[in-house]
């Protein structure tokens, strides 16, 4: 297992190294300089070629991305703004402000959002989609996967509006979504959120209601499931014990994927609710042609979903013995 | 039991240079590589799927490949019929060495040597008509019978006992046994010298069995074609075949004539395959132990550490020292006939008449066998 | 559909009356092309400690019928009619926490593919204790020794060991022993087997029906043992039962069915088997045909398509018009007379059997 899992991280650790690079030469390849965007009205040659040995643009690329990488690993104190302690990865064009830190700052918004959402859609996706498989073929599985089948047809920027347009703004019966820290007050922490993770959490519900039962009628035609309940162990028994493991597989996986990319930042609900967290930052650094900022991003959401790819493979060595001992 | 199979005229016609075989494998080995180490994954051993093996087989012979799961045959047909490339050993076809021919050079030998796979439901592309598959090799390779490829497959059907009319039909229209028929006359098509047929009747119901060995006899029969027939069913594989080889873990540890192996084996493994396939008893009520009754322990072992000396020795119960230190040489026993070649230090009597006592090595059944005859 | 008449519906008192007793069963499911008539007018005993061997091809619905008596079914597409007493006790209509508490206990099943069979997740240990846990009240701990216990009892080598290892660490062959030794943990009254040798290699498949048998001699279980393969159950079962499209066209004791059968689907049967002993000069003699459609099944005798001797029968397209019945007992369902079935045997399939 531990051996399974060094070699997982440096595979991830060289994915996350050629991600870096392929950036790198994207960002240079699109004819858009950022200095254009930071000289503002007083452009002139000059004052370019300034920005752009301020900013170390003038020197060949090979030689940004060794600063780069050198930085990343041992931190360096060349900028002008401070000291930039390891991982560095410099500081913002656009707000002068060291990416790592702004970074750690945004995390918390989307941590909680992802976290919150995630209890939820777990909970009444899974809860309903077992409910169906349980129950197929009755009225309450038909309700419950017709539902399904309509809400994941529907959009965050569809429901998002919706939702502020009915319950904050005609209603007046939830705040406006706001993130305030947890720390400081976890009642507005909750309900400042509420909104965002009904939101978020409704799409995801649907899909994981349809996932949790197509699987769960699957694993019941499974032989062993049969062979246990000809061992005359109960239905409840057999559905939860036998089938159930069996599901955890594929929705472990997609769960995992999930994750990741949300951690990463829910892009479309940050920017509908307003809330400050990395998916908007990651639209800001590419608004900006703000490289620092967009390889900070860009690495950071590309770690969240190595990461949780890891988590998941150890996860199915947890669930599937098979999968332990091979 | 000894009557010889009048061999068929045709034989003649087909055999290239006189005596020289169609088909000569020799030395034939392949090994699987198994992936694993740290921290960069390599190839730490093997599975030795097939591991030395000699066969010849002449023009318009049938010869049969037995043995059980994982111990090669099936392996050896696709190596022979070259989806799979051989990791060391020739095999020559009509004195041509095609062990190692690309693509190009075995395009002219592709034609000769045919396969009939096990499962007539994946074997066949579902959206191709019945004159589509069956045309599909001949149109591979350029070949224009006279009167028209259409013509040709409607022989074809006819040859296998499918209607001709059912030219435009699609393989879901048909049952499991008649898939097997197209499967046998797409094999047909380019007029092989040689076909390999892996399992051939082992997925199908038994009444549908006997229709399909019926037919591939007629085939072989008839057209004079030679067959390496693969299956576990040893029934099965004395009706086809006039010569057989016995596999176990990568080897042959017998091979001789057919009426040789099946009633005058000498290796133990073969003793105990013959002794332990159920047969209905037609004659009278009470000759159970007219046979042999012989019941090995465990498995097979695993082929990626097959044992030293003997692979049989750890299921063997004659086995001695001398097994695990030296590999026995498939060679003429003596009191054999000179083609019934046997690889055992310590060969058994060449009867499979009953023994006075059982041998008995699972740990179980001699147990509970012992407490029920107290 | 049968000839038999229904006996009195009074219970017949454990240990008086056969074990198991189905009566005029039908079982149909619906299926998206129609209705899929599985088992039709299928009636049977098993008597306690005897062996029944059910011999059938694929859709003959010698399976079906099994999963029934276990209540196995989807009850939401099955539609199942007439009467299976265990010990006199009616199951197509009992509760299912009824019959549950049958399950694994008085009544055991043993499974084609043992790998499949067997779930992946638990070990093999656990799955042996589960119904001993269920079924006798026993703790954890017990349970676990009882699986320990039958491990040994089945041929595992070091069952102390084995029984904390998970199905795929197991051989084919190791994985039906504790199939078997799931199966006979509570020891049952009835044992069915359902093809329980068919995955296995030659060597191994019979080690297996040996100790099935020697376990048999011990645990005094009734076996019904379905296969498709004669030579296993002339080596298994005491009396035989031949199923063709729904319906059981031949029975009687192994001996009768096997060396003077009736019925010209088992005459086919035994032509159409290559045996180790048998002639080499002639080619085997198949049944023409295919196995019919359960959707659309014949007319009449179900075998008639495929029959030789049709018109030989008394009344021009009788098998096509009338479906002949099986007497209880010795008997086969076919409109030939018993001198015809006798002198067709002896004089035409016979001589073929070499």
């Amino acid at each position: 297992m531990l051996r399974f899992l060094v070699r997982r991280f440096i595979g991830a650790v060289v994915i996350l190294f050629l991600l870096s690079m392929v950036t790198f030469v994207l960002f240079f390849g699109v004819p858009r300089d950022p200095a254009l965007l930071m000289c503002g009205k007083t452009c002139n040659p000059d004052s370019i070629a300034n920005i752009h040995h301020v900013l170390g643009l003038d020197k060949p690329i090979t030689e940004q991305y060794g600063i780069f990488l050198h930085n990343l690993v041992m931190g360096s104190d060349q900028f002008a703004q401070g000291p930039c302690p390891a991982p560095c990865f410099g500081y913002s064009y656009h707000t002068n402000e060291a990416v790592w830190g702004t970074l750690m700052d945004r995390l918390p918004t989307t941590v909680s959002l992802t976290l919150g959402a995630a209890v939820c859609f777990l909970l009444v996706g899974l809860g309903t989609g077992l409910l169906a498989a349980w129950r197929r073929g009755t009225l309450i599985d038909k309700t419950a996967t017709a539902g399904a089948m309509v809400i994941s047809a529907l959009q965050i920027y569809f429901l998002g509006p919706l939702a502020l347009a009915i319950l904050v703004y005609q209603t007046h019966w939830f705040d406006k979504p706001a993130y305030n820290p947890v720390s400081q007050s976890p009642v507005s922490w909750f309900t400042g959120l509420i909104i965002p993770w009904v939101v978020l959490s409704t799409i995801f519900a649907a899909q994981y209601t349809r996932m949790a039962r197509s699987s769960m009628i699957e694993q019941l035609q499974e032989e062993h499931v049969r062979t246990a309940r000809a061992k005359g162990m109960s239905r409840a028994y057999v559905f939860f014990r036998y089938a159930w493991r069996g599901s955890l597989i594929p929705i472990v996986t997609i769960f995992g994927i999930d994750l990741g990319s949300l951690f990463g930042g829910a892009i479309i609900t940050e920017y509908t609710f307003s809330l400050p967290g990395l998916g908007q930052l990651a639209v800001q650094s590419v608004f900006f042609s703000d490289l620092p900022l967009l390889l900070g991003v860009m690495l950071f959401s590309a770690s969240m979903i190595l990461l949780f790819n890891i988590i998941v493979d150890a996860l199915y060595a947890f669930i599937d013995p098979r999968v332990r001992l091979s | 039991m000894t009557e010889d199979i009048v061999l068929p005229a045709s034989r003649e016609k087909n055999a290239g240079v006189d005596g020289e075989p169609l088909l000569q494998v020799s030395k034939l080995t392949k090994h699987f590589p198994v992936k694993g180490g740290f921290p960069i994954r390599r190839t730490i051993g093997a599975v030795q799927a097939v591991d030395g093996i000699d066969i010849t087989v002449h023009a318009g012979e049938s010869f049969g490949l037995v043995g059980e799961s994982g111990c090669g045959k099936s392996t050896t047909g696709r190596l022979i019929t070259r989806l799979l490339q051989p990791t060391t050993g020739t095999i020559s076809y009509r004195g041509q060495d095609i062990s190692h021919a690309n693509r190009k050079q075995l395009a002219p030998i592709r034609s000769e040597i045919q396969m009939i796979f096990q499962d007539p439901y994946s074997s066949l592309n579902p959206r191709q008509t019945v004159g589509k598959i069956i045309s599909g090799p001949m149109e591979i390779n350029d070949i224009n019978p006279e009167g028209g490829r259409e013509k040709r497959v409607r022989e074809l059907l006819e040859i296998v006992g499918l209607n001709p009319e059912h030219y435009n039909r699609f393989p879901h229209e048909f049952s499991g046994g008649q898939r097997q028929r197209i499967g046998v006359a797409r094999a047909l098509a380019l007029e092989p010298k040689l076909i390999v047929a892996d399992e051939p009747v082992s997925a199908l119901d038994v009444s549908i069995q006997a229709q399909v060995v019926n037919l591939l006899q007629k085939v072989q029969k008839e057209l004079g074609i030679a067959f390496l027939f693969i299956a576990h069913d040893l029934a099965v594989v004395r009706h086809f075949s006039q010569r057989v080889a016995v596999m176990y873990l990568g080897k042959i540890i017998e091979v001789g004539d057919r009426d040789s192996i099946y009633t005058r084996p000498r290796h133990p493994y073969t003793h105990a395959l013959l002794s332990a396939v159920p047969e209905v008893n037609l004659t009278d009520e009470d000759s159970a132990g007219a046979r042999e009754r012989i019941r090995l322990a465990g498995d097979v072992p695993s082929p990626i550490s097959p044992p030293s000396g003997c692979r049989f020795r750890t299921r063997c119960w004659k086995a001695q020292d001398k097994c695990a230190a030296q590999e026995p040489p498939l060679i003429q026993i003596s009191g054999n006939r000179a083609d019934h070649l046997t690889a055992c230090h310590f060969p058994e009597e060449p009867t499979i008449e009953g023994r006075d006592e059982d041998i008995v090595l699972d740990p179980a059944l001699a147990a509970l066998e012992e407490g029920q005859a107290e | 559909m049968t000839t038999l008449t229904k006996e009195a519906g009074a219970p017949t008192p454990a240990g008086a009356g056969p074990l198991l007793s189905v009566r005029d069963l039908h079982v149909s499911f619906k299926t998206e092309d129609g209705i899929v008539r599985a088992v039709d007018g299928l009636s049977f005993d098993l008597e306690r400690g005897r062996t029944l061997g059910i011999v059938g091809e694929s859709g003959s619905g010698k399976s079906v019928t099994n999963l029934t008596i276990l209540g196995l079914h989807n009850p939401m597409f099955t539609t199942v009619e007439g009467e299976i007493l265990l010990d006199g006790r009616e199951l197509t209509t009992a509760r299912e926490s009824e019959l549950e508490k049958l399950r694994g206990n008085k009544v055991a099943m043993i499974f084609q593919d043992p790998l499949t069979a067997l779930s992946p997740y638990y070990t093999v240990g656990r799955q042996i204790a589960e119904p001993y846990m269920k079924h006798n009240g026993a703790s954890k701990k017990e349970a676990w020794q009882r699986a320990v216990e039958m491990l040994g009892k089945v041929g595992i080598p070091n069952p102390v060991e084995r029984a904390k290892d998970y199905p795929h660490q197991f051989s084919g062959g190791m994985r039906q022993r504790a199939m078997i030794a799931m199966a006979l943990v509570c020891d049952p009254d009835l044992l069915i087997a359902d093809e329980p040798t068919t995955a296995l290699d030659v060597t191994v498949q019979a080690q297996i029906l040996d100790l099935l048998k020697d376990l048999q001699q011990e645990f005094g279980s009734g076996i019904i043992f379905i296969t498709h393969d004669l030579g296993v159950i002339a080596d298994m079962a005491d009396d035989i039962m031949v199923m063709y499209a729904g319906g059981a066209v031949e029975r009687g004791t192994t001996g009768e069915v096997l060396r003077a059968p009736r019925h010209p689907y088992t005459w086919g049967l035994l032509n159409s088997m290559p045996r180790l002993d048998s002639d080499l000069g002639a080619p085997l003699s198949p049944i023409p045909g295919s196995p019919p459609s359960l959707l659309t099944p014949p007319s009449g005798c179900r075998f008639h398509p495929r029959c030789t001797f049709q018109d030989r029968v008394e009344g021009t397209g009788r098998c096509v018009r009338e479906r002949p019945l099986l007497a209880p007992d010795r008997a086969s369902a076919c409109h030939l007379t018993a001198d015809q079935k006798r002198t067709i045997f002896i004089e035409e399939i016979k001589p073929r059997l070499g």
